[in-house]
């Protein structure tokens, strides 16, 4: 009984984080609304890190929220905003962060792994067939001489 | 060659090692300011005390802190009697109430006396949200031009203040000096 009390009580508070930040905002177009949707989503909350804007509650990031629409108002695009955003508390409100010096190795960096160890394997793989490939020839022409000698032997015996 | 491939987990080791160990003394709550290096934004906004209107040339002239604080920041009240301290060493200190209740703040400077020079009621939150403020306190310092050189989240207490923050400002006055 006590552990579905505390499932319960566990789902009831998860269902509360779902349905945090809801506020009513009219979109004079139809495509502001989606507009409204991803830009909240693409930018971070500045208080409550890991949280976007759109499913934030903290009080700065409805203030944020309340200027995106504003600005979709008036007709200001998508890269202004984020612009807005970003000249204010800099590259870190943006999930999708912009390719620059200082974000190179974030961008590169994944690929530049998986290329590192792709080459690092192709390098094994090779190195290890050369060495197969060289294993009849590491008989000298003595022992080769020696090992005919030998097969002959049992071969008249 | 082998050798020399042998060290290398060993010198992988030691550089995630470096890293990680920086990063438990690291602060994830603290921002880099994209303000540092530009204007004070422009504002016209009523002071907390009176009705006079201000704008940003009445925080021209003198390098200052501009402290952001609101009565609902709890941290802002410990912040408070050090700020005190610090007017009464002559240190110039601008306030912005930051999205408040302008009878709570009237009332809060009555009580624990008032270290702001000038001190500007944001109730919207227009002008924190141009300084990309997320949080109080926080706390600007403008140089006499009114660029922003620096900036500091979370309570200045004596310690900040002599270790870190002092040098900054005498830097600034240093600086206006003819």
């Amino acid at each position: 009984m006590k552990r579905w009390i505390a499932a319960a009580v566990l789902g009831l508070s998860l269902a509360g984080v779902a349905h945090a930040a809801i506020d009513t905002y009219e979109f004079a177009k139809e495509g502001d609304r989606e507009r409204f949707r991803e830009l909240t989503k693409e930018l971070r909350c500045p208080k409550c890190q890991n949280q976007d804007i759109a499913d934030s509650n903290a009080p700065i990031a409805a203030d944020l929220r309340k200027e995106i629409f504003r600005m979709l108002g008036e007709g200001k695009d998508n890269q202004q905003i984020i612009d807005f955003m970003v000249d204010r508390y800099g590259d870190f409100v943006r999930y999708k962060p912009a390719l620059n010096a200082k974000t190179a190795l974030l961008w590169f960096g994944p690929a530049g792994l998986l290329l590192g160890g792709v080459v690092l394997i192709a390098v094994i793989v090779r190195r290890r067939r050369v060495q197969r490939a060289d294993i009849p020839g590491t008989l000298s022409l003595d022992e080769r001489e020696r090992l005919d000698h030998l097969l002959d032997k049992t071969k008249n015996d | 060659m082998r050798r020399w491939l042998m060290l290398l987990p060993l010198a992988i080791f030691l550089v995630v090692a470096v890293f990680l160990y920086r990063g438990l003394y690291l602060d994830p709550a603290e921002l880099p300011s994209a303000m540092i290096g530009k204007p004070f934004p422009a504002f016209s906004l009523p002071a907390v005390q009176g009705d006079k209107t201000l704008t940003k040339a009445d925080i021209l002239g003198k390098p200052a802190l501009v402290n952001v604080w609101g009565t609902w920041c709890v941290s802002c009240r410990v912040e408070h009697p050090v700020l005190n301290k610090l007017a009464e060493k002559g240190v110039v200190i601008y306030g912005i109430n930051y999205k408040d209740v302008n009878a709570d703040a009237l009332k809060w400077l009555a009580e624990f006396h008032n270290p702001y020079q000038i001190d500007i009621r944001d109730d919207e939150g227009t002008l924190g949200l141009n300084l990309g403020v997320y949080g109080a306190p926080e706390t600007f310092f403008i140089d006499a031009k009114g660029i922003i050189r620096d900036k500091f989240v979370g309570v200045i207490d004596e310690q900040v203040w002599r270790e870190k923050l002092a040098a900054k400002y005498q830097a600034l006055v240093d600086e206006a000096k003819p």
